[in-house]
């Protein structure tokens, strides 16, 4: 077993872990922060997106061990206590979701984005959540929730 | 499985020439894991080389080029805007890979060692001249990247050796690069074929030209013959049509269900006089 120490959602974390175990399933059955869901495990979905030092990366193609001494941050870290995050109060707006497995993924991708492109256009958005598959929605809910976010935030600052 | 995280190449190159079973390198995973997690290749020893200093920088080098650490990834490259001015075609074949999930972890050199013949930014990397270095029980030496791949999955690394850096020549005054692929989508698919150029003009015309092709033989092709044909010219048609059918006639691809070897080798022209364009245009820009 390797013992991992790592930072998620700003709060540090220590475990034990298989050389094999990713950090998808080191944060849903060791730390219980079920929020990443595992959809396809090989990368496509993008269900089990999280925050690796800043950046969203498949949590299904990150071993736990890789995530010693680094940054972790997932769905669990959007809101703010019992205030939602802006987009998670749109995508409930906009019934954005169905089911809702594709969403922890979606809202960490798209929290990325405006973080880096607080005013981006249809295409952009739709470029960048190219990687969360959602079977539900059709996509567009998702896309209107996202900009409609973006315009909520820019006028809060 | 043992993981290491050695913290030298040197350190990682004794690792993989003491091991008896299956090694493989880690740096992005977008290869390696998915073979893991799929049972197709399961490594006795992975070498994470993540912990080794340097791996994830961008330095100018003595001579103008550039080098790229083997744990650059995809977003990272496409940050740098100095790297991106002399050289978008090799940054924007890297970033046609996969999702912003894989950008954020897929490397140049997983993308060379994976060694699919469809790897997108193995033509841009061969028609931009670049080289890997590479350290090994018996040292350090620099290989030009066309000289990588073997076949599907192969790469003519020996046992123990493992690549530490891409290296990028000087772009110098009026150079100019591209690559094109094709795919039935907009997003998110592998190459049914892809095409690199880059070249160099005076004024109008063109000085040195290199064109690669992938996903047409098994694997990435250099096509000399292709950049011999722009050579002295102004990228007219003439020039133009030579050099279509220059890429045509190197070709040797397979018939699947990405597409036939007809297809592929009509739109090897296509993409390869299109890819010119832009690179000349570049170039003069």
């Amino acid at each position: 077993m390797i013992h991992v120490s790592t930072t998620v959602n700003g709060d540090a974390h220590e475990f034990l872990c298989d050389p094999r175990e990713t950090l998808l399933d080191a944060l849903r059955d060791r730390l219980e922060l079920t929020g990443a869901k595992e959809g396809c495990g090989t990368g496509d979905c993008g269900a089990c997106t999280v925050l690796l030092d800043g950046r969203p990366v498949c949590s299904c193609l990150v071993l736990a061990a890789e995530a010693k001494g680094r940054e972790v941050g997932t769905v669990e870290g959007i809101a703010d206590g019992e205030d939602l995050h802006p987009l998670q109060r749109k995508f409930i707006e906009h019934a954005a979701l169905q089911c809702g497995i594709c969403t922890p993924g979606i809202l960490v991708a798209a929290k990325a984005l405006l973080e880096r492109n607080p005013d981006p256009n249809e295409t952009e958005v739709r470029y960048w959540l190219a990687g969360n598959l959602c079977r539900c929605t059709g996509y567009d809910k998702i896309i209107r929730a996202v900009l409609d976010a973006a315009g909520e935030m820019r006028e809060a600052t | 499985m043992r993981y290491h995280t050695p913290t030298s190449f040197e350190d990682a190159s004794a690792i993989a020439a003491a091991a008896t079973g299956v090694t493989r390198f880690l740096a992005g995973g977008t290869d390696v894991l998915v073979q893991l997690r799929s049972d197709f290749v399961t490594p006795d020893d992975l070498i994470d080389i993540k912990q080794i200093a340097g791996v994830r920088d961008i330095t100018r080098r003595g001579d103008g080029g550039w080098r790229i650490g083997a744990a650059v990834s995809g977003a990272e490259l496409a940050e740098h805007k100095a790297l991106t001015a002399e050289w978008p075609g090799v940054v924007e074949a890297l970033e046609l890979i996969g999702s912003t999930q894989i950008q954020a972890r897929c490397t140049l050199v997983g993308n060379l060692c994976n060694g699919s013949p469809a790897a997108d930014s193995v033509p841009a990397m061969i028609a931009a001249s670049a080289s890997v270095s590479v350290v090994g029980p018996a040292g350090e030496r620099e290989i030009a990247v066309e000289d990588v791949p073997t076949g599907p999955g192969m790469t003519s690394l020996d046992a123990g050796e493992v690549v530490s850096a891409v290296n990028l020549p000087p772009r110098g005054e009026g150079g100019g690069d591209a690559y094109l692929r094709f795919i039935p989508r907009t997003e998110m698919d592998i190459a049914v074929v892809g095409a690199g150029v880059s070249l160099s003009r005076d004024g109008e015309s063109i000085t040195a030209a290199r064109v690669a092709l992938g996903a047409v033989a098994p694997t990435v092709l250099l096509v000399e013959e292709a950049g011999a044909t722009l050579v002295g010219s102004t990228l007219d048609d003439t020039a133009l049509a030579a050099l279509a059918k220059a890429a045509e006639a190197a070709c040797r691809p397979i018939s699947d269900k990405r597409g036939t070897v007809a297809f592929r080798t009509q739109v090897a022209g296509v993409l390869a006089r299109r890819a010119a364009k832009i690179a000349y245009d570049r170039a003069g820009a």
